[in-house]
Formats: structure tokens, sequence, C-alpha cells
């Protein structure tokens, strides 16, 4: 204790320390910044009802420059016509819409509109041509889904959705940049919504396909993954041997070759 | 070393014990030795020893606090029957309890052994396997004088029955395990599946047929033939599903590129392949609507379904088998046939199963590769 060595030799884990406290504060740093640059018109709210009328103001402002002023597409942006209400909630209540840039496809972030502006845009959509309509609460609601329901769910998530999204909901990768993204916490009418429209590349699931009251019993399923823990303990990102591989050869055999090395070594 | 090995020595030259094993004794090296002992801090300082006692008595007090933490915490965390939550818990605190109650006590014995125990280098030189003449004698006395006793070598009548009958022991368990193996011929087996001319095709699992009008573009139809839900699972339910299991898709005509020979194998822009990989048989069934690629999870094989699903990208070697598929008078989807090459990876018997109606869509789909 008091002859302890003063050799002005740094701590050998300074810095590993060092390291860890410069990539939190950047991390941190970037995190703030990404915030203050999404805030948008979403905390402005009107108060009265919204019209087609004004969804077609909205659709003009904020739309059109790729869509088209009709929403008859252009080269940026595919035509709206038909796409119907329930794809114009999706794309903007995910925030997956106005796109913050061209890319393999657009990204989930904090929505630019309020549900009232975006319904309104739907309204105006949903006048031009008949398509997919926003699912009422009744269609949405999983109360009613019993255990077998929920088998069944996990069934039909198991053949129809878990190649891309992975089997507990954790996403995956898909071709040039393209990724099909986690289903942790999602809305249900945006759940009922991607598969009645199919947005971007995921494939379109139907009535004749997937009829509601299946698509209800997949959003059950998937409510069922959030509101219960991994069985196994920390599922490491349910992304399979990927990373419980990497957790076991750093820190399984780490902690062996560590021990390893504190057993041959000769005591001070 | 024994008695024996030192007379070679001291003239410097080769020791042979035995033919392969011999030691050269000159060395042109010296011996340097152990290096110097060095006392370790509890040896210098009677604190720090009492110290180190100290830690060691806590490792082990350590341990028993895990075993008790172990019981109480299987009795006090219990698995809730129907809540498979609670199996979570249960398993972490007992995990933790007895990985606490064995670590305590190696690494207790560790520190004991490195800190307290006495610090000595000892040198132990290792001893020869060979035993001594006298050892070697003995033993052969004792097998011969055993030879002798049970007549194992005058008695060959029962020496030889008794080797043939041990040989004969692990000759059941060939038979059952060669029983595991389906009693269908392999090949037989995987080189045609359910699919036969005027199968309704059927959403899996509910085998409901599908309608040509209900593939509306952007679907992706998961697929099985309909009277594959007349299997029970004891009857080759799943065997027959993974060979038959199809996607169905419809592409914009403007995109599909058919080969004049195939533009009869789909409808209206539906098309049906096999869901089975050709790299080694994963179920590709990873569709993106807008640029009609199937990927495979497995090694990432990329498929172009507006060009009868060749590979774009990845191991797989063959386009995906297509699936001729036409409308019944009813406006269901139907096979006109099975597939006409055996579905899935590549296997020796391959290329003598294609069918001779099978329409390649390049020559070189016909060579003889894996």
């Amino acid at each position: 204790m008091a002859s302890r060595k003063k050799t002005g030799r740094r701590h050998p884990l300074a810095s590993a320390a060092l390291l860890i406290i410069g990539l939190v504060a950047a991390g941190g740093a970037s995190a703030a910044v990404g915030t203050v640059a999404n805030a948008g018109p979403s905390s402005s709210s009107y108060a009265q009802q919204l019209t087609a009328a004004d969804g077609e103001q909205l659709f003009r402002a904020n739309c059109a420059t790729c869509h088209g002023m009709n929403a008859q597409g252009t080269p940026n942006g595919v035509s709206l016509i038909g796409v119907g209400a329930a794809s114009v909630d999706f794309q903007v209540m995910t925030g997956r819409m106005p796109m913050a840039m061209q890319g393999p496809q657009a990204l989930k972030r904090e929505p630019m509109f309020t549900q009232e502006q975006s319904d309104a845009m739907a309204a105006y959509i949903a006048s031009l041509a008949p398509g997919p309509e926003i699912p009422s609460d009744e269609m949405l609601d999983t109360a009613g889904v019993d255990a077998e329901g929920l088998a069944n769910g996990a069934e039909l998530f198991r053949i129809n959705c878990a190649m891309c999204h992975n089997v507990a909901g954790a996403g995956g990768a898909l071709t040039e940049g393209k990724f099909a993204p986690p289903l942790k916490n999602i809305d249900a009418a945006h759940i009922y919504e991607a598969m009645l429209t199919g947005p971007q590349n995921m494939p379109v699931f139907n009535d004749a396909n997937i009829d509601p009251e299946q698509k209800r019993e997949i959003i059950a399923y998937l409510q069922y993954l959030d509101d219960n823990p991994s069985v196994g303990g920390f599922d490491l990102g349910s992304l399979g041997p990927v990373s419980e591989g990497l957790f076991i050869w750093i820190f399984g055999l780490g902690g062996i070759v560590a021990i390893t090395v504190w057993l041959t070594s000769k005591p001070n | 070393m024994s008695a024996e090995g030192h007379a070679p020595t001291e003239q410097r030259e080769v020791a042979v014990y035995d033919r392969g094993a011999a030691v050269v004794q000159s060395d042109a090296f010296e011996n340097p030795g152990l290096p110097p002992h060095r006392p370790r801090q509890t040896d210098l300082h009677p604190e720090k020893e009492r110290r180190a006692a100290r830690q060691v008595v806590l490792w082990f007090l350590l341990s028993m606090l895990g075993s008790v933490l172990a019981i109480v915490a299987y009795i006090a965390v219990p698995i809730e029957p129907g809540d498979m939550g609670t199996v979570r818990f249960n398993n972490l605190f007992l995990g933790l309890g007895i990985a606490l109650a064995l670590l305590g006590i190696g690494f207790g014995g560790m520190h004991w052994a490195r800190q307290l125990m006495s610090s000595h280098e000892v040198v132990e030189e290792r001893h020869l396997s060979r035993g001594s003449e006298k050892s070697r004698a003995r033993a052969v006395e004792i097998f011969q004088l055993g030879d002798q006793e049970s007549g194992f070598s005058r008695r060959s009548l029962i020496r030889n029955t008794l080797i043939a009958a041990v040989a004969l022991v692990p000759l059941p368990a060939v038979v059952l395990f060669r029983d595991l193996a389906p009693a269908q011929d392999a090949v037989e087996a995987i080189s045609n599946t359910m699919w036969k001319a005027g199968t309704r095709l059927a959403l899996d699992p509910s085998g409901t047929p599908i309608r040509a009008d209900d593939v509306t573009i952007g679907s992706a139809f998961h697929v099985i033939p309909e009277d594959l839900t007349e299997l029970g699972h004891g009857e080759g339910y799943l065997d027959q599903k993974a060979l038959a299991a199809v996607l169905l898709v419809r592409v914009p005509l403007d995109r599909l590129n058919e080969q004049p020979a195939r533009a009869g194998w789909s409808y209206d822009g539906i098309v049906a392949y096999s869901k089975i990989c050709t790299h080694v048989g994963c179920p590709v069934a990873l569709y993106e609507q807008q640029t009609h690629h199937l990927l495979c999870p497995c090694h990432q094989s990329t498929f172009d379904v507006t060009n009868h699903a060749k590979v774009i990208f990845g191991p797989a070697k063959r386009p995906l088998p297509q699936l001729p598929i036409t409308v019944d008078d009813e406006g269901y989807l139907i096979a006109q046939s099975d597939f006409t090459e055996p579905i899935g990876p590549s296997y020796f018997e391959r290329l003598g199963n294609i069918d001779p109606e099978h329409i390649p869509l390049t020559a070189a789909e016909l060579e003889t590769r894996a």
C-alpha cells in the first residue's frame, strides 16, 4: 500500500477508458445534433378538422416536388394515384415520407406531420382513385385473439414474414443496402397497412392472401413478442448465430484466455 | 533418468534404448538452469501475507454464499407453469449462484497456491515411459500363465467362436441405423414432387386454392399443392412440403422477359418458382417486389424473377426450377405438370432425372456442373 511504485507510467486501462469516453461523447453529440435537425413542423398542431382540400395544399407544398403536382409521379417519385389512404398513413406517420434523402430505401424516423395533417393528405390521395383504406380500430383490436389465434399468427408470420423480418421480428438485410426493418413496438395500424400496401420492396399481402382476421392474428403475435421477454435471457438482438457466436468468441474465449494468463503468471 | 542411461552420457555417445528413440546426449547448449528465486510480496511482508490469507478465506466464503444463493433462488424465483418468462430469471439466478460457488473454490484455491504456498522452484525430471526389464519380463510371464491356464491358444474352437461372437455384436446396430434412412429409394424420393397436371395452387398453410385474379401485382404468395393438406404429419407432410413449396408472384407484363419456349408456363404475368435454393436447399423467399429479385437468406444467392429466376449473384449455379401453371375453368391457378427438373441442390443422379419436355434456359444449364 505504502510502497506503491511511482514510475509516472499510465494505468494500462487508461487508453481504453479514454477511447470509450471519446466514443460516448462523439455519439452523444451526434444524437443531439440529429434530434435538433429532425425537429420539424410536427410540433405545430391544427385545432380544426382538416379536409381533403387542406390535404391537397399540404401535398402540393411537401410532396409534389417528387410525386408531381397531381400525384401523377415524376422520375424522382412514383405515381400515388390508387395507392390509397393506407399507404399515405403508413409512409407519413412512420416518418418515411417525406424522404430525408434519396437512398436504397426510405428510413423510419419521427413523423414530420400530425395525424390530422396526414389524414387530410390521405383523404386527398384517396379522392384521386380508389385504394386500400386505413384499417378501422376494430380491425386492429387484438384483445379477442386467443392462444390458438396467437399460434396461428405465429405460423403465418413464419411462413410469410420471417424470412425477411427474422422469426423474432428483429429485421434483416436485403440486397444492395435495402433491409427489412425490425418489428418491435410498431403501431398495429402501421403493421396492417404495411401488409396491405407493400411499402417499398415489401411484397403486398392482400386480403385474398392473408385475410383481415389472419392479419389481426399476426399483429397479435408481434404484440406478444413485444410484451414477453426472451425466455433464454439476453437475446443479443435475436440475430441467431452471428451475434451469439461473436459474443462467445469475444467474451467466452476472451475470459478463458484471461484466466489462463492469470493462472500461469508468476505472482509478484 | 534411469541408472542405465548414465554410462553412455559420460562417454558422450548416443544412448539407444530402442529404434526410433535415439537421444543425443552431447549438447552444444549448456543448461542455463533456473532463474534466481525472487521472493513474493507475501514472503517479505507479513501484513501482505495476512491480507492474502483473508482474501482466500473470502473467496471460500463467497463460494458458500453462492451455494446458498442457488438454493434460495431456486425456491424464491420458481418457474410458473404457463409463464415462459419466469424460466429466464429462475435460470439466471440459479446459474449465477452455482457459478459463484464453483468459481469461488477455484479462484480461492489458485490464490492460496500463488500467494501463500511454498514458492520454491522445483525441477522434476520426466521419467522414461519404458518399464524396467524386470517388470517387462513379469508382464510377459503373466500373459503366458493366463494363456496356459485358460487354454486360449490351445482351445482354438472356443477362441475362434468367441472372436466371431464379438465381431457380430455391432451388426444389429448397423441394421438399425440403416433403417433410419427412408425406406424409399433416396433418388426416387427427391426426384419428383406432389405437383401433377391439374393440381390447384393453394395457400400455405390453410390449403385455400388461389384464383388468378387474387394475385395482384406486387403480391408474393407462399404456395403448396392443394392435396398436400390431406397428408397427415405422420404421412410425410413435411417431406412433401419441402419438395413442393412454391413462391408465386405477379410481375408486370412489360417487366417480364420470357423465353418464347417457356411463354406458356406463366399466366398473365403470374409465375411460380420452386422455393428451394439450387445451391444447398435453403428456402428462397426474400422477394423484393420492385426489383423482382429473390434472395436466399443462407448464402445470398440472388435470382431474377423477371428472367426465369436466373442467378444474378451468389453461389447458386442453376436457376430456380419453374412450375408450369395455367388456370382451370373456374379461374383457379393449376399446375400444368410437375417440375420438369428435380428441385433443390445438385446430386449425382440429377441429370438422369430431368424430364424430356424440360426447356433449359441456356445450353450451359445442361452441362454437367454442380
